[in-house]
């Protein structure tokens, strides 16, 4: 059951990653990576209950706050040019 | 088996995702793809038991480096300049390595195996360190006595890393000045 599970999310993946590569403007790129981060916090926990050891948990949990980061950072690039040096920018 | 499998479609999607980071144009869409490529190893070193190593991936690859590209990006250009001629020479450089590795792979002790070199020797340092260093702890008697080189080089790697950046933000400040 939970075998079945892993292989449905793995096939999922494999098609967000062909969505990440060809994906025609980068936004369809950005989605596809953070479903991708999504998709690596399933099978990790999947993974987890499929060996018995799903202390590993708290490891999805890291990978969903980083995932946060990551594409936070990402659309702030985005927005502003830059990261975040508006304050700079304005004085030099 | 089922592990074999999962390896595998993972590996797969690397191996995809490694040519797309090759192949894609825009600096931008290879950041990100930098950044799918991380996740996607953080997982497979998930599935071999390397949990650790898998923490460090995600937080540096998929994380930090993104974020660090991100800032080098803000300070160049986002299009790669186009290749104006296919160069034959890295490519036979890259082939070779990689033949190179795969070459010394096949004399590795299978994987998850008791006889690793890494089992049977070593293996007492608990019982050994003390009559022959002297240093109470063990940890410590490792690292600065057994491999002391080992240690010498890697403090003289994070020295010049350190060198090197406070060198290139000295000069930053003083270009804001003048």
């Amino acid at each position: 059951m939970i075998a079945a599970a892993l292989l449905a999310v793995l096939v999922a993946m494999a098609l967000v990653v062909v969505r990440a590569l060809r994906g025609p403007t980068t936004f369809d790129r950005l989605l596809a990576a953070n479903s991708i981060g999504n998709g690596a916090i399933l099978v990790l926990a999947l993974f987890g209950f499929l060996t018995g050891r799903p202390e590993f948990l708290d490891l999805g949990l890291t990978y969903a706050l980083l995932n946060y980061v990551g594409i936070f950072a990402v659309l702030k690039f985005f927005r502003h040019g830059s990261l975040g040096a508006e304050a700079e920018a304005d004085g030099t | 088996m089922i592990e074999t499998t999962v390896t595998i479609l993972l590996l797969l999607m690397l191996g995809a995702v490694t040519i797309g980071i090759v192949r894609v144009r825009g600096l931008f869409a290879a950041v990100v793809l930098l950044g799918v490529y991380s996740f996607l190893m953080a997982t497979l070193f998930v599935v071999l038991d390397a949990v650790d190593v898998a923490m460090t991936e995600a937080a540096v690859g998929a994380g930090v480096s993104t974020v660090f590209f991100l800032g080098a990006l803000s300070l160049t250009d986002t299009v790669e300049a186009p290749g104006k001629r296919r160069q034959i020479m890295p490519l036979f450089v890259a082939v070779v390595t990689a033949g190179a590795l795969l070459w010394g792979l096949s004399d590795l002790p299978e994987f998850g195996s008791p006889d690793q070199p890494i089992h049977r020797q070593g293996a007492d340092y608990l019982v050994r360190s003390m009559p022959e260093t002297g240093i109470a702890n063990v940890v410590s008697a490792v690292l600065a006595s057994y491999r002391g080189f080992d240690t010498l080089g890697e403090t003289t790697v994070v020295f010049t890393a350190g060198m090197g950046i406070l060198a290139l933000l000295r000069r930053r400040r003083g270009e804001g000045k003048s």
